[in-house]
């Protein structure tokens, strides 16, 4: 008993020494990268909508649809030319928030799992890290509808 | 044009501040970038079905709709919508329905990245 | 009561000092950028090295130093009887298929990060017994294929943390032999100490200077008491990849042992093999960095008589993923072996 509580004393002596050696990331400095770069992949988006809206005579849903396929469709493309990571390494969650984070989480396994061959290496990874999201989010929203149905 | 401006200004803040709010969630708290993914959509199925997302969609447009919990705002006003229309079956249709485009993109286009593309470690 | 070449509780005497005959590394791209980028026997133009994956280029570092070792000691693979390796990799498969293209009798390692002086401790033994000589020790990873593995795709957009560490792409290993008065040796072994698994509650994948550290201070303080050796008989104390995180606690975690260490003579491999300017971080890591430093910068100086007696500690985070996922906790472990200079 004894010995058990020493023990514990020092993982908790040495969590603290963790705690004061270890180099913090600059809360400050990620939050404003966060926020500029976040702030205009939005106004991006924005832009995309106001076209489709104006040019392609789409109604506010279709324009929200195809500013979500361009941003997907050009977050694809810069992940697979190498560049997307090198972005998100300066924005952080500036660009894992907007819907370029979720597209960047399918294309990069794709990529990656490509060597285990294209059913079980592509095909079954392309989910690893997204799939929660769709796990989570289609769930969330069944039982929304399941509720809105029962209560109405 | 100053309402454009304006409109504009309002997207640039709330979509900047969202990514700062998950930015502080990454740095302060065990969230790694997968679980921000999975808490911003559910975050916003909800708040969407209790009516307080849509006025911040109608507020800042693409500042509430292209971050993650705007993906979720599109799955409950989907459910919702098909629910009236269609009654219990909407309940399983209306969430995709809503968001298939940016989905079918997101599958697609990762299938052909890794048909075109490789990986590479930065040096 | 002790085997009769026991010290104490973990340490061992090496009675007939093995020594290493011949050593050779390759490594990829950026480590070759860093500050002992010329020193490299084999440097890879590209981080596939012209192969068809990420884990074959690892294969081929690890094989291809394997050859340039076996031509400097001027053996063919039929002279060596027998290969110890290891790597970071599931089921360690890229020692195994460098193993396949050698005929080498081989014995799988892993001891993480730590594999490089696990294996010459065994290594060690296998000669100093006179069960087989020479032996090769390898030890080998790669950044793409760590990544993979232990972390995201390479594509994926994530910010690595300040204490995160960089894998080495690189393969080291080094020919260990009975003493012959024909052979002109880089050094030899004379102790070795078996490290124990330290657990001490670390459960952050990115921060394993972290985990490591109190393994490395459990190691030392074990030797240090076994052999009543101090630390100022060394040149140079060397770990193995705790980075700089992992370096502060080693220093502030032995000395609440009861056994401080001089600053001055610890030298980490994970410190020593990028520049600071190449955005590792914390520092190297990786089966490969103490490999790499081993061959390319340590046993040199052993070698040409600069450095005398250095106590060489490969430090490794014991974690998969799945364990990782489940919540359990990282243990540690260092194994630690005396080299020293034969002039």
């Amino acid at each position: 008993m004894q010995n058990s509580s020493s023990k514990q004393d020092r993982i908790a002596e040495y969590k603290a020494l963790i705690a004061r050696i270890t180099p913090k990331s600059k809360l400050a400095v990620g939050c404003w990268r966060a926020f500029w770069v976040g702030g205009l992949i939005c106004v991006f988006g924005q832009t995309l909508i106001d076209y489709g809206r104006a040019s392609l005579k789409l109604n506010q849903s279709q324009a929200s649809a195809f500013a979500s396929i361009v941003l997907v469709f050009l977050t694809a493309a810069l992940t697979g030319v190498g560049v997307f990571d090198q972005i998100a390494k300066y924005a952080g969650a500036g660009t894992v928030v907007p819907i370029t984070g979720f597209a960047n989480a399918m294309v990069s396994p794709a990529m990656e799992f490509r060597p285990e061959g294209f059913v079980l290496g592509t095909g079954a990874k392309l989910f690893t890290i997204a799939g929660p999201v769709l796990v989570y989010g289609i769930s969330a929203s069944v039982i929304v509808g399941l509720i809105s149905y029962f209560v109405r | 044009m100053g309402a454009a401006i304006w409109m504009y200004l309002k997207v640039f803040l709330v979509g900047g501040l969202l990514c700062v709010l998950g930015e502080v969630l990454i740095l302060k708290t065990k969230f790694t970038p997968a679980r921000i993914l999975v808490a911003y959509i559910t975050a916003g199925v909800f708040l969407s079905a209790v009516g307080l997302y849509g006025p911040l969609v109608s507020f800042a447009g693409a500042g509430a709709t292209v971050p993650l919990t705007g993906f979720g705002h599109a799955l409950a006003q989907g459910v919702l919508h098909a629910v009236q229309e269609n009654g219990i079956l909407g309940a399983f249709t209306g969430g995709l329905t809503a968001t298939a485009g940016g989905i079918t993109a997101a599958i697609f286009f990762g299938f052909i990245a890794a048909v075109l593309f490789r990986p590479k470690p930065k040096t | 009561m002790n085997a009769p070449n026991r010290m104490g509780h973990q340490t061992i005497v090496y009675r007939n000092t093995p020594w290493i005959t011949a050593t050779a590394c390759a490594a990829g791209p950026r480590e070759a950028q860093g500050p002992l980028g010329d020193k490299f026997d084999l440097v890879a133009d590209t981080p596939d090295f012209g192969q068809e994956s990420y884990e074959q280029a690892e294969v081929a570092l690890l094989r291809e130093a394997c050859r340039i070792c076996l031509d400097k000691a001027d053996l063919g693979e039929k002279g060596v009887e027998a290969m110890l390796g290891g790597d970071l990799l599931n089921q360690i498969m890229p020692s195994s298929l460098a193993a396949r293209s050698l005929k080498i009798p081989f014995l799988g390692m892993y001891g993480a990060c730590s594999t490089m002086s696990e294996g010459l401790l065994v290594g060690g033994l296998l000669v100093d017994g006179g069960y087989a000589s020479p032996v090769l020790c390898t030890a080998g990873s790669h950044y793409a294929t760590a990544e993979r593995q232990f972390r995201y795709p390479l594509e994926y957009g994530n910010q690595r943390t300040p204490a995160s560490q960089w894998t080495v792409t690189g393969a080291g290993v080094a020919l260990l032999s009975l003493p012959d008065p024909q052979v002109h040796p880089l050094a030899k072994l004379t102790r070795a100490c078996m490290g124990r698994v330290v657990d001490m509650g670390v459960t952050d994948a990115n921060n394993m200077g972290a985990a490591m550290a109190p393994a490395a201070a459990a190691t030392l303080c074990a030797y240090f008491d076994d052999t009543g050796d101090t630390p100022e008989q060394f040149d140079r104390v060397i770990t193995g990849d705790l980075g700089y995180v992992g370096s502060e606690l080693l220093l502030e975690w032995s000395d609440k042992m009861g056994h401080p260490l001089p600053r001055e003579r610890m030298m980490d491999c994970g410190l020593t093999i990028y520049d600071p300017q190449q955005d590792s971080h914390a520092g190297g890591s990786g089966c490969g960095c103490s490999a790499v430093v081993l061959s390319s910068f340590i046993l040199p100086k052993l070698q040409s008589g600069e450095w005398r007696r250095v106590l060489f500690m490969a430090t490794g985070a014991l974690l998969s993923p799945t364990t990782s996922m489940q919540g359990e906790t990282i243990p540690g472990v260092a194994h630690a072996v005396v080299i020293e200079g034969v002039r």
